[in-house]
């Protein structure tokens, strides 16, 4: 038995190619959703991988830095070392600001302050060197578009950048800086020389900080206005063997400190942090599969309506429902295949082309085209309907 | 040499009836239609509007139920005040063929297939069933078409596929439904000469509903139908 379907699909080649290019587009949306979302849940476990850390000290009673504020005096790093089954520790901070390329061009970007050679610094680089000053230098995701050897400005700082390195964002996506710590801590506090001088006047303006009889305690209050010793977190690399959680329970005990093992990170960051994200993406998705279905339902309406004498006709010499039924189906499934193709190569396409990071996954595009197949199939069922109920009769008038 | 098979049988109508509706809305379309049409023969079944022939036709043709009455196909009694057949849809695949007032070609297969399909839908295997098409079609001398899609056809050669797939599955006896009714009187006279060929060639009763004047002249026998009920009167049976 030859197939109506795929005759009827080669007849009209053009009005299917096209509907089904329309159609294409829409799930090529659909899937860029998915990998949207996909992207989303992979930059927040790049981010906590490449930091190289296996637990996370962090301000008490707070979700840690990425989440939200936290804020650790930088001396905690030393009491951290020195407990049992650390290998490594080194303070972090995190600050999300515009920096300014050399053009004046301006970016988004999360400036990381890091100590060179200790957790933090970026796992690999694709040019130049890591951090070995402890000033104004800088090495940058290449998304931030700063290339090497560039300059650009934090704040009033200019950094020059030695290294590049990729897939380091933050778990907005924003591509990280890596700066030295101490330029960083200063950075999150540093204000503009009219406010220090200001801030200055102000303090020798007030009695209870500028005594006659106690010398040095206005400097001493100044000098803490302008520089910082807070850090957002402490990164720990564990010695071997060594189980997270029973490193980080003594940590937690005696040091007022919230620590988190990567495992408990992650469930933060993907979670809770993009958990909105999640829900936002998922009810987008939900509507563009309703208005796929709604858009492949009246095509195959439309195109059943168009058929209806043809169908008497069939009806009539003898062909069964089922087989008219296969013909309908068979062609929302073809429309269904047509438009995944084209949607397939179209989010293949403009991936890249998204300011954050698309991933598709070949298990996302497996579920998609089943998930497209039964919505077509579904889509289908009313056309199929009209079509049985059609009277053979009217084939004769 | 045509190596074609033939079909055994003719149709035979006795008392048959057909009432619509119940109570004080109940129409009889039919009452008490008697016809009887040999293999190899073609008869005409002309009357006025509202005069029941579509009824008639859609009974014939085992779309609708008669309300009583005996309808003998060959020497299968198919109807005795109920049907005797219990898959309609194969009896009209396989032994009653349709030709409409248009061609009504299924427009995304081409000439070959559009006849084929009938065999193809009985269960014959596609090599078989488009050889056979092929077989048709030459004999209804539109076998260089073969390959063409039906828009692709005169009105003409359209209505000569058209023949050809009610031929397809040898039915013994076929229904016309004004098939010269879009024709000029040359390619109306054409067809007639065709549906007789084949009626002879195929031993198909052939019953042809029109009200075309050009074409009634060409009946040995014609049936009148007039409010449900037929009366036989002898034709001019015109040479064509």
């Amino acid at each position: 038995m030859i197939s109506l379907a795929g005759r009827d699909i080669l007849h009209s080649w053009g009005k299917f190619a096209l509907t089904g290019l329309g159609l294409g587009l829409l799930i090529g949306v659909t899937l860029s959703m998915a990998g949207i979302y996909r992207g989303m849940v992979d930059d927040a476990q790049a981010l906590l991988s490449n930091s190289g850390a296996d637990l996370w000290v962090v301000q008490k009673d707070t979700q840690g830095p990425y989440a939200e504020a936290s804020s650790l005096k930088d001396d905690v790093v030393r009491s951290v070392r020195g407990m049992p089954g650390i290998a490594q520790a080194a303070n972090v901070t995190y600050l999300t600001q515009q920096v300014k390329k050399a053009s004046g061009d301006e970016v988004r970007v999360m400036v990381v302050g890091i100590e060179p050679g200790q957790p933090g610094e970026p796992a690999y680089l694709l040019a130049g060197r890591q951090l070995t000053r402890n000033h104004y230098e800088a090495v940058v995701d290449v998304k931030t578009g700063i290339g090497l050897g560039e300059d650009f400005s934090v704040r009033r700082h200019r950094y020059r950048v030695v290294g590049l390195t990729k897939r380091m964002v933050s778990s907005g996506g924003d591509p990280m800086v890596f700066i030295p710590l101490k330029d960083a801590q200063e950075a999150q506090f540093l204000k503009d020389n009219d406010s220090i001088v200001n801030d200055r006047t102000r303090l020798s303006a007030n009695p209870a900080f500028n005594r006659p009889g106690v010398p040095g305690l206005l400097e001493a209050v100044q000098s803490l206005q302008t520089s910082s010793h807070n850090v957002n977190a402490v990164l720990v690399q564990l010695q071997a063997g060594w189980q997270p959680e029973r490193v980080a329970e003594p940590l937690q005990r005696w040091k007022h400190v919230q620590v988190f093992t990567r495992a408990a990170m992650e469930e933060i960051l993907v979670a809770k942090l993009i958990a909105n994200s999640a829900r936002q993406i998922g009810m987008f998705l939900a509507i563009l599969s309703v208005v796929s279905a709604a858009i492949v339902a009246f095509i195959i309406y439309t195109m059943t309506l168009g058929k209806i004498r043809e169908i008497a006709v069939l009806k009539l010499i003898g062909t069964r429902n089922r087989t008219i039924a296969g013909m309908i189906l068979q062609q929302a499934l073809g429309l269904g295949l047509i438009g995944f193709v084209v949607g397939k190569m179209a989010a293949t396409a403009w991936a890249p082309v998204f300011p954050k990071y698309v991933l598709l996954l070949p298990q996302d595009a497996v579920i998609g085209l089943f998930a497209t197949l039964l919505i077509c199939a579904l889509a289908s069922l009313l056309s199929i309907r009209v079509a049985l109920q059609v009277d053979p009769a009217a084939a004769i008038g | 040499m045509n190596t074609l098979q033939t079909a055994a049988g003719g149709i035979c109508i006795e008392g048959l009836r057909k009432v619509y509706g119940k109570g004080a809305n109940t129409v009889e379309a039919l009452k008490n239609v008697n016809m009887s049409v040999a293999a190899g023969e073609v008869v005409g079944l002309v009357g006025p509007s509202g005069s029941g022939k579509s009824t008639l036709l859609k009974c014939l043709g085992a779309i609708i139920e008669p309300s009583s009455g005996r309808m003998t196909l060959g020497n299968q009694v198919i109807y005795d005040d109920h049907w005797k057949v219990a898959d309609l849809r194969a009896l009209r695949r396989d032994r009653i063929g349709f030709i409409f007032q248009a061609p009504y070609l299924i427009p995304f297969l081409d000439v070959t297939d559009n006849v084929a399909l009938l065999p193809m839908l009985a269960g014959q295997p596609n090599a078989q069933a488009r050889a056979r098409a092929l077989e048709l079609l030459t004999a209804l001398d539109v076998q260089h078409r073969a390959g063409a899609e039906p828009s692709q056809l005169s009105g003409g050669e359209q209505q000569r596929v058209s023949i050809a797939r009610a031929l397809a599955n040898q039915p013994p006896v076929i229904l016309a439904d004004e098939p010269t009714a879009p024709l000029d009187s040359e390619r109306a006279l054409g067809v007639m000469r065709i549906l007789n060929q084949m009626a002879r060639q195929f031993q198909a009763a052939i019953i042809v509903v029109t009200h075309d004047e050009k074409i009634i002249p060409t009946f040995k026998r014609i049936y009148h139908i007039r409010d449900g009920q037929t009366v036989e009167e002898a034709g001019e049976g015109r040479s064509l």
